[in-house]
């Protein structure tokens, strides 16, 4: 469906564009062609470049009536075949919430885009926040994994992307790309890659009738139309997909590999990158937007001689629990500064038994360097 | 010890789920006539039912397509049908998506999602199976529910208005928009293949009984009773400006609302892609 010919015009050139722009572009090479969503600021921009660019590449962009109905059309669009995608911020995100949840159950791929703002409620509709990075781990009902990915600059908004959608794809997974505002709406050099250095993740269909939930831990799919009567439910299903929700084993079984087949390929999953981590005496650990304040204080608390380190996620979830179990125990105290009153620390905590020190900043401005080094050396 | 329904090899059989029958359906419910009603109409019509996506919500109405119509079939979350069903309608324009779910469920929770396709006028077939109450979770008032109606949940009678759907959706601009019943079912027969063959948003209110849940609160205990009620209450569209509003008020409006041909929403989604292509 991709208009090769229109992405190789863009291809190799240099953008100057915001992190909302660098998403959709980085949708648009991931092979996405349909998305469906509903206004909302921080994260508009992203739906305004789809629904410019989607029909040059024989896509289609679709404003739905809501939050609610957005993430079900690209729920049902996956199932014909397409790779779908929906943008929002914390209000809609939450009205998403149940239908990520038939997305888990179902194993259906797709991305959402959470551009994060300072909430809860309406908050400070225009600004920048990472207030949800719990909603995206817990926010649908039930035991279930998640994928979600923190970009922190404009490439990273566009190379993230196609990892989002390839990761969708080859964990039959809804994959949660948990941008903030501030990555959002900030404007960066963006190097749009040639199309032979992008990697696309195809999607497995079966031709011939097999369990499409089931018999492995990551079935493949058959698409609406193939001629198999396929039967797509929400309710806890055997491995054919028929219903049964009254069976303690069927439930077990389903929800049981739905689990595994992210928390055991954890591995593969998460990304994140470290900075002066084999000598130091403490441990700043950051992500999205806080962590560029973050790595600036790092630096400069290096220049002054201060043995500190740096991980910076990557992935949020699966939470990269060894490389942070690893870290930690190499330091005397962990320091996480994050635009929340400290989300992502309190999962730190369940790694270590060093004292976890939250910096928090909330409010919708992002944190300073002096303020992240300041807060570090009054605790070292 | 051979299935009976192995034995009794009807010509319909081929259209359904054998394996899971017979239906969960109560003892005269309306959902298994409106089952027989849309397998003789794509029977009638030749649909391959290769080419039928259904698609549902929650509640009885929606056990109607799933899981016992051999199609494919995206049964989905409560209210939500209309709104999966977009996502499929925009990237399969050539396949009959059809949606089948109850008042609750369409009108109620899924109320927006249903103005709103009707508005785009998308080609969706969609059956709103109406029988007044939330009949799966055990009778509580729903959007339909006639006033004064005690249910579990409105116990000393319902305050509210019902709402009266195929009006609303015939205002919200579907090509297509009948109301009949299930007593109505060679008429509701015709209506299903007019609303298959017209492009475009097509809606057909059904109502329908529901002895467990609504009958046996309003004196009418067996689904026949319900039927019954259907018959000498029903009045043609075409015999309405006979009666008073007053009069309507206890009635049921059965026939075509509206039947146009605005362009489909799906139509002008390609003819802009086509237009780009030509310029790219």
């Amino acid at each position: 469906m991709n208009n090769k010919e229109y992405l190789k015009d863009f291809a190799g050139k240099t953008l100057f564009v915001q992190g909302d722009e660098a998403a959709a572009y980085g949708a648009l090479f991931a092979g996405c062609n349909f998305f469906a969503g509903y206004p909302i600021t921080p994260a508009s921009e992203v739906a305004e470049l789809m629904a410019k660019e989607l029909p040059k590449v024989g896509g289609f962009y679709i404003q739905m009536e809501d939050e609610i109905a957005s993430m079900g059309a690209i729920v049902g669009a996956a199932w014909t075949g397409g790779k779908t995608m929906t943008a929002t911020s914390g209000p809609g995100f939450s009205l998403m919430q149940e239908n990520i949840g038939y997305a888990c159950m179902t194993e259906t791929p797709c991305v959402i885009v959470d551009v994060q703002r300072s909430g809860p409620s309406t908050g400070q509709a225009t600004k920048g926040a990472q207030g949800d990075m719990m909603q995206a781990r817990w926010g649908t009902h039930g035991d279930h994994e998640i994928i979600a990915l923190c970009p922190n600059s404009i490439q990273e908004s566009f190379d993230l992307m196609v990892e989002a959608f390839n990761l969708s794809e080859k964990f039959r997974s809804p994959v949660i790309f948990l941008t903030d505002g501030e990555i959002g709406h900030i404007r960066e050099k963006l190097v749009i890659p040639e199309l032979k250095d992008i990697f696309i993740q195809p999607r497995r269909i079966s031709e011939s009738k097999v369990d499409i939930f089931g018999g492995e831990r990551i079935p493949p799919m058959i698409e609406f139309g193939q001629g198999h009567k396929i039967h797509v439910t929400g309710s806890t299903h055997k491995s054919n997909g028929m219903r049964d929700v009254s069976s303690q084993n069927v439930h077990d079984v389903l929800i049981r590999r739905i689990y595994e087949k992210i928390e055991l390929n954890r591995d593969i999953i998460v990304k994140y990158e470290t900075h002066f981590t084999d000598d130091m005496d403490y441990l700043v650990i950051s992500y999205g937007a806080s962590a560029r304040p973050s790595l600036g204080a790092v630096h400069s608390l290096r220049k002054q001689g201060k043995k500190i380190g740096m991980l910076r996620l990557i992935t949020i979830w699966p939470f990269a629990d060894k490389i942070t179990r690893e870290l930690c125990k190499k330091v005397k105290k962990v320091f996480v500064p994050e635009m929340n009153l400290g989300q992502i620390a309190r999962e730190v905590e369940r790694f270590t038994s060093n004292p976890v020190i939250k910096i928090s900043k909330i409010g919708g401005v992002s944190h300073t360097i002096n303020e992240i080094s300041e807060e570090i050396i009054s605790n070292i | 010890m051979t299935n009976p329904i192995e034995i009794h090899k009807h010509r319909h059989l081929k259209y359904l789920r054998t394996e899971i029958l017979p239906t969960a359906f109560c003892s005269g419910c309306g959902c298994g006539t409106i089952l027989n009603i849309f397998v003789n109409v794509i029977d009638e019509m030749g649909i391959d039912p290769n080419d039928i996506i259904a698609v549902t919500g929650i509640g009885c109405s929606s056990w109607i397509p799933s899981p016992y119509l051999a199609v494919d079939t995206l049964h989905t979350t409560h209210g939500r049908a209309i709104a999966f069903a977009t996502g499929v309608k925009v990237m399969k324009p050539e396949k009959h998506v059809v949606v089948i779910a109850g008042d609750g469920d369409l009108s109620g929770i899924g109320g927006n999602h249903l103005i709103h396709a009707a508005r785009r006028n998308i080609d969706l077939k969609v059956f709103l199976v109406n029988n007044f109450i939330y009949g799966m979770t055990g009778g509580q008032v729903s959007p339909t529910t006639p006033k004064e109606t005690k249910t579990t949940t409105t116990p000393y009678g319902n305050s509210e208005q019902p709402f009266k759907i195929t009006e609303l959706v015939a205002a919200a601009g579907a090509n297509y928009a009948a109301r009949w019943t299930t007593y109505h079912i060679f008429k509701l027969k015709k209506a299903m293949k007019e609303s298959i063959e017209k492009k475009g948003f097509s809606f057909i209110e059904i109502i329908s009984q529901c002895p467990t849940s609504y009958g046996r609160k309003i004196g009418q205990k067996e689904g026949i009773d319900q039927l019954n009620h259907f018959k000498a209450n029903s009045i043609d569209i075409k015999n309405k400006e006979k009666y008073s509003e007053e009069d309507l008020e206890n009635k049921i409006v059965v026939g075509k609302f509206v039947e146009r041909n605005r362009r489909e929403f799906v139509d002008g989604l390609r003819e802009i892609n086509k237009k780009l292509a030509v310029s790219n």
